[in-house]
């Protein structure tokens, strides 16, 4: 059933631009249908995963050689993922139908995006590490096509290209680690490996593991200094943003380290690596998004410090993973509130700049207090949600490694967030309402729906945590440490002094509130950050590498492929004679050290003496009919040894070969220009030695192989039988025509191609309006 | 059927169609009719040889009957079926494809006979077994795809030519060399006989420097490192279904002649193993590298294309050499049967399963870039766009192939990588693994690129507007989509069914490592209790 909610969403999603033709404006209602229902199918669970249970169905075998499954299992961490993932999935899904209303390529959107929510769905409830991963890249893919919807804009395609490239080069990282985790753990079953028991922290392989996990972690969850990405990704329409980028595939990675920390946890490495990339990020994004003056970019950074958050509190271990699972759930409720109302202010607006709006409480009233609600969860207000996530946060921090500098970390997200809280649900809606404000008018039903549901659920959530937030968050805290649920909730709540928590969260957003009243100070006094933060990571870096990749690619290329065919020749010859001396080098040098050696006769010495020279003189006459002239007595002379070796028969085809050739050439020159030599003297010269090389390489070979004889060769079975079994008495013919006729079969066929070809080029240049000129042209 | 005749019909049937193409010379819809019977017919052929060697049997065939080391010997194990199967599967899109895709001039000259003659010669080059006469079949496709490229004889057309048809001759050149000094050392042509005379010799390391050469010629005619100038160089010249059919057969010949070859002569038994199948790592190394580099330089659909096939072979390479280090370790480590020799054994089967992956999807995206071409007019980045718009089937039919071959999850290419990286990561090859990986995004990185400006871009405001689909010189477009839809077809398949495929590429990876099943048959010892001693059998073998 597991898996059955993973493929019929995929089917819905082909058949979802079909859908949209047939439901019009009404297909995001329908479409939303099926991941509400599978929503509420997974909130059934919670009862019995909240008591520990975990839902293992049977698993479907793949590829059984390799160990590759699609094997599923449902614990708390899962459960909660899959809740977000199909609830606000069912949500954004209905928000897409009135923001893209009328959109001509609206179907293909619905089908991405909901071919993303089941390749999420299908990352957070597997437990193949392959399967894991072919999910993991299936986001990768469906998150590139919705990045790039908007693909008339040139900004969308780069974003689209960043976001691949970085989440790319992290899922590589990722294949590799998820390979060597189970090379080290003997199987890709994650719960194979819970139930063993094993953890990896010992195992020589471990840092490697370590290393290309976290890669592949904080590239999809856009830790620094990968974080660049997401804020381009902001080119996205406005539901993408809520759900892809905000509540759920960036949330990927956190939920990949949470998964794996039983098996991969507890060590020094893992909690200084996360405490410190996940630290710097929190307090880096954070400060950035306090001084960003756009909707979605604010909001993007905040999701990036929030991230880092998470991941912080992983690596801190202990009770902080009870406050990343509960952080994790705030987050994703009160930014999908966020996203969706900075999207319906933009749809209804067409103002992305938090500045140039005020008034818009009276124009979008409840868009309003969805983002309120919103708002004041993400500055960790009490009694919302956001605050009892800060609440769980606060207990465990300062007993990490780290501690004493995590706290301060903590302490400045808050004033950030609060800032960054004020600037996308206050300045836009008080005052009195401008121009821009004035153009807009209330959002219909669709647009609101999803930020009053998931900002009610933030309101609920801290209210009444017994309905689902203690539950959720207790089994999925359970199933990243290993306790049973309660235990794994209450040791963390029991670290706290409510006192110290109010007053410092209270700080928090007194001056939260002040830096808002001062922003434009702050964004002036830190303009150099504009500047700095693409240099530090971002754009800029990818763009270098990027282009130094390129610049080397032509160089490369330039080097390599300069188009004169005496280039390539001269490369192959060297290569020839670099691998042929690189695996043979010994054995040739003995082969001119050959001792007994016959000598040779004095008729022997003169066609030796003969060839050379007539070889020599090919290359150094310069008119081609010299030139072809000596070539014919080279090969004269090659036949004349056959005929003193014993092979009359070979010598005359030899000898006809050769005058047919001269005179073909003859008759082909007669039409080419004058023969021009380009090449200059040090290349003569080199070329010469390349040559001499080949020439030394190649005799080495004759001279070995004549003394090598490893075994008896097998023609003397054609001698002993051509008459009586072929009844030829010329040896070489009945090897022609009878022993080996599919060699000569082959060569008829070269020649029948070749005339085919003679004829056809003849015809078609005949034919064609252009004919090749005279000259050929050819270099 | 008789196995003898079943293992000859892959060359038997598209010789048939070069017969059948010349003597309907003038009746072109004829000679349509028989590429069709011919691509239908090689696939059934090459389903019945698949099936037929999944269990293990090996068929062979002696030509005229004459006894084994003598007689020209056809063998078809697993790997060779699969081979065969593949170029059944291109045949049978380029066939579609070119119903629509190839200009009626071309067909009136001989188009679909060299075809055929290149089908043929390909076969030949997979199933034979004799050194010699896998020359032939080299010179059969040399000149079959020589005429082919040439045909049209415009100027850019010759030069490609020209310098594919020298390259290629200095490859046929080495390779003859070779082969005579191979018949001095050993004294047979017959691979198997080789291999046999071989393991028996005294100091088989007299014949490294021969197999060296052996390696050089196989290396042009597979476009590795540093020998692939000739591919720049021609692919992007002829109409694109020709360069498909290239890009499809012609360098996977020579990586499948270079595993045949140095499997049957350099078992991790062999002292110079190790050294051989480093060089081999090494020179896929850098086909990877420069081949992907340069294709992040080049701004033509084709061109890209093109030089990434380079980098494709380079995770060929890499598989071999993968394979064969750590079977010589596992043979030097006295573990056999150990962790490595089963990282051998899926690294081979890795290789085998990327070769048939990557013919089906380079294939398939040169018949997309024909198609883009023709649409557009040309095939250069800047000038074209707006197809995502325009023609979202397409776009479909590209991106498919595109995702497979920079190896993204469902689709065949993943499994390729998967294979290949953990074969690597087990054997412990760390360096080229992080290599191909990093090659990998680059090849995102290129199709990516094709992506967003042939189909996101919007078209360019001076490009000039014509119908594609209604071009008098060549038939109905509906024809190229048939022949890329089946490929993209092909890759899901699979990709779904990577199960079934990496069993039969295991299979034929097993028969590499351990070749006692196919020496019997190319050594004609069917049922002879005494093939367990080769020196009993044959005659001829040294002691």
């Amino acid at each position: 059933m597991v898996l059955t909610s993973v493929f019929s969403l995929f089917l819905l999603a082909l058949v979802a631009p079909l859908v949209t033709r047939v439901a019009g404006r009404y297909a995001g209602w329908v479409l939303a249908t099926v991941p509400a229902g599978w929503a509420v199918w997974y909130a059934g669970f919670i009862a019995r995963v909240g008591e520990g249970e975990v839902i293992t169905p049977a698993s479907l075998v793949w590829v059984d050689s390799l160990g590759v499954a699609l094997s599923t299992r449902v614990d708390g961490l899962s459960l909660m993922f899959a809740l977000l993932v199909t609830g606000v999935g069912a949500l954004v899904v209905a928000y897409a139908g009135g923001y893209l209303a009328g959109h001509h390529h609206l179907g293909r959107f619905y089908g991405y995006l909901i071919a993303f929510m089941a390749s999420m769905l299908g990352l957070v409830v597997s437990d193949n590490l392959i399967a894991i991963f072919i999910f993991w890249e299936l986001t990768s893919v469906t998150s590139f096509l919705l990045i790039g919807f908007g693909h008339d804009r040139a900004a969308a395609r780069t974003a689209a290209l960043q976001a691949m490239i970085v989440t790319g080069l992290g899922g590589l990282a990722l294949l590799a680690g998820l390979l060597l985790m189970g090379v080290a753990a003997g199987t890709y079953e994650f719960s194979e490996m819970l139930e063993g028991g094993i953890t990896l922290g010992d195992h020589p392989l471990y840092i490697g593991i370590l290393v290309l996990v976290c890669l592949g972690a904080f590239t999809k969850s856009a830790q620094f200094p990968f974080h660049f990405w997401l804020p381009g990704a902001m080119e996205a329409p406005a539901p993408v943003s809520a759900y892809l980028h905000s509540s759920t595939m960036v949330k990927a990675g956190v939920f990949l380290l949470a998964k794996f920390s039983p098996v991969l946890g507890g060590t020094e490495e893992w909690a200084w690596t996360l405490q410190i990339v996940g630290g710097v990020t929190m307090v880096y994004a954070a400060f950035l998004a306090a001084r960003a003056v756009y909707f979605k970019r604010i909001l993007a950074f905040t999701t990036v410090s929030s991230l880092g958050a998470m991941v912080m509190l992983l690596g801190v271990g202990g009770p902080g993973e009870a406050a990343a699972m509960g952080f994790l759930l705030a987050h994703a409720m009160y930014k999908g509130t966020l996203f969706m109302v900075a999207g319906s202010v933009e749809h209804q607006t067409h103002t992305k700049n938090v500045e140039q709006l005020s008034g818009l409480m009276r124009i979008m009233p409840v868009t309003f207090a969805a983002a309120a609600l919103g708002a004041a969860s993400m500055a960790g207000v009490a009694p919302f949600f956001g605050f009892t996530a800060k609440y769980l946060m606060k207990g465990p921090i300062p007993e990490a490694a780290a501690g004493s500098f995590l706290v301060i970390g903590v302490m400045a997200m808050g004033i950030f967030m609060t800032t960054a809280a004020l600037l996308v649900a206050y300045k836009p809606f008080v005052g009195k309402p401008n121009e821009a404000a004035s153009a807009g008018s209330e959002a219909g039903p669709a647009l609101l729906l999803g930020p009053v549901v998931l900002s009610v659920a933030g309101l609920i959530g801290g209210l009444m945590p017994g309905l689902f937030v203690q539950p959720l968050v207790a089994s999925a805290t359970a199933a990243v440490t290993g306790d049973a649920p309660e235990k794994a909730l209450s040791s963390s709540i029991g670290m706290i002094n409510m006192g110290t928590l109010l007053s410092t969260s209270t700080l928090a957003i007194v001056l939260g509130v002040v830096f808002y009243a001062v922003r434009d100070m702050l964004r002036r006094t830190t303009g150099l950050m504009d500047r700095l933060d693409p240099m530090l990571s971002g754009p800029v870096v990818f763009q270098r590498v990027l282009s130094g990749t390129l610049w080397f690619g032509r160089l490369q290329t330039r080097l390599l492929q300069n188009g004169s065919l005496n280039t390539y020749i001269r490369t192959t010859i060297i290569g020839f004679i670099a691998l042929v001396l690189g695996l043979g080098a010994n054995r040739l040098k003995n082969a001119f050290l050959w001792q007994d050696a016959e000598r040779p006769s004095l008729l022997g010495m003169i066609l030796v003496v003969l060839l050379i020279v007539s070889g020599v003189a090919a290359t150094v006459f310069r008119y081609r009919l010299a030139a072809v002239a000596a070539l014919g007595m080279a090969g004269v002379a090659s036949a004349l040894i056959f005929v003193f070796y014993g092979a009359p028969d070979v010598a005359m085809t030899q000898f006809a070969i050769e005058t047919l050739t001269v005179l073909i050439f003859v008759l082909v020159f007669y039409h080419l220009p004058q023969f021009t030599s380009f090449t200059g003297r040090m290349q003569k010269f080199s070329d010469w030695v390349v040559s001499l090389a080949f020439g030394a390489v190649m005799a080495g070979m004759v001279m070995l192989a004549v003394q090598t004889d490893m075994a008896p060769k097998i023609s003397g079975y054609f001698s002993e039988n051509a008459v009586p079994l072929a009844y030829g008495r010329n040896i070489i013919n009945v090897i022609l025509v009878d022993f080996r006729a599919a060699d000569t079969f082959g060569e008829i066929v070269v020649l029948g191609i070749a005339g085919v070809g003679v004829a056809a080029l003849l015809s078609v240049s005949g034919r064609s309006q252009n004919p090749t000129k005279p000259d050929g042209g050819v270099a | 059927m008789t196995a003898q005749l079943l293992a000859s019909l892959p060359l038997l049937v598209p010789m048939t169609g070069l017969v059948l193409c010349l003597v309907f010379w003038r009746w072109v819809a004829l000679q349509r009719g028989v590429m069709v019977g011919v691509a239908l017919s090689l696939s059934a052929t090459a389903v019945a040889l698949l099936l037929r060697t999944t269990g293990g049997e090996v068929l062979a065939v002696r030509l005229g009957d004459w006894p084994a080391p003598m007689a020209i010997t056809l063998v078809v194990d697993q790997t060779a079926a699969i081979m065969v199967l593949l170029t059944a599967v291109v045949a049978v899109a380029c066939t579609l494809f070119s119903l629509g895709g190839i200009d009626r001039t071309r067909e009136h000259s001989a188009y679909y006979a060299l075809l055929c003659g290149l089908f043929a010669a390909v076969c030949g080059a997979f199933t034979t077994n004799d050194l010699f006469n896998l020359y032939v079949w080299f010179e059969v496709m040399l000149m079959s795809s020589f005429v082919l490229l040439s045909l049209g004889g415009r100027r850019a057309q010759i030069e490609g030519a020209i310098k594919y048809v020298t390259l290629n001759l200095i490859s046929s050149t080495l390779f003859l060399a070779a082969i005579g000094l191979t018949y001095a050392m050993l004294g047979t042509l017959n691979m198997a006989d080789m291999a046999e005379r071989l393991a028996a010799a005294e100091n088989p390391g007299q014949f490294t420097p021969v197999a060296a050469i052996f390696l050089v010629a196989f290396a042009i005619k597979s476009a590795s490192f540093p020998f692939f100038y000739w591919l720049p160089a021609s692919y992007h010249t002829p109409p694109s279904v020709i360069s498909a059919v290239f890009a499809g057969l012609l360098t996977k010949v020579g990586i499948y002649v270079m595993i045949r070859f140095f499997g049957l002569m350099f078992p991790a038994s062999h002292p110079d193993a190790g050294m051989i199948y480093h060089i081999i790592l090494w020179l896929g190394g850098f086909s990877m590298v420069t081949g992907v580099l340069s294709a992040a330089a080049q701004m033509e659909i084709r061109r890209i294309l093109s030089v990434h096939i380079i980098s494709q072979i380079g995770y060929m390479l890499m598989g071999l050499g993968i394979a064969g280090s750590a079977l010589h370790r596992a043979a030097n480590d006295g573990d056999p049967g150990g962790v490595l020799a089963g990282a051998a054994a899926l690294a081979l089967a890795g290789t085998i399963f990327h070769i048939a992956h990557n013919m089906v999807v380079k294939v398939n995206l040169f018949l997309v870039a024909g198609t883009v071409e023709r649409i557009c007019g040309s095939g250069d980045l800047n000038r074209i766009g707006g197809l995502y718009a325009a023609r979202p089937g397409l776009a479909a039919l590209f991106l498919i192939p595109a995702l497979s071959l920079a190896g993204i999850p469902v689709l065949s290419g993943f499994w390729s990588k998967f294979l290949l990286v953990r074969a690597g990561l087990v054997a412990e090859a760390y360096v080229i693994i992080g290599v191909s990986l990093f090659v990998s995004v680059l090849t995102l990185f290129s199709m990516i690129k094709i992506w967003i400006y042939a189909f996101w871009k919007p078209a360019p405001e001076n490009a000039e507007p014509h119908n594609p689909d209604r071009d008098p010189t060549v038939g109905p477009m509906r024809w190229q989509y048939a022949g890329s839809l089946f490929l993209t077809c092909v890759t899901i398949l699979i990709g779904v069914f990577a199960n079934q495929a990496i069993r039969a590429a295991r299979i034929g990876a097993d028969q590499l490592i351990e070749p006692r099943a196919y020496l019997d048959a190319a050594m004609d010892r069917a049922g002879e209790p005494a093939s367990a001693d080769p020196a009993s059998a044959g005659e001829g073998v040294a002691r």
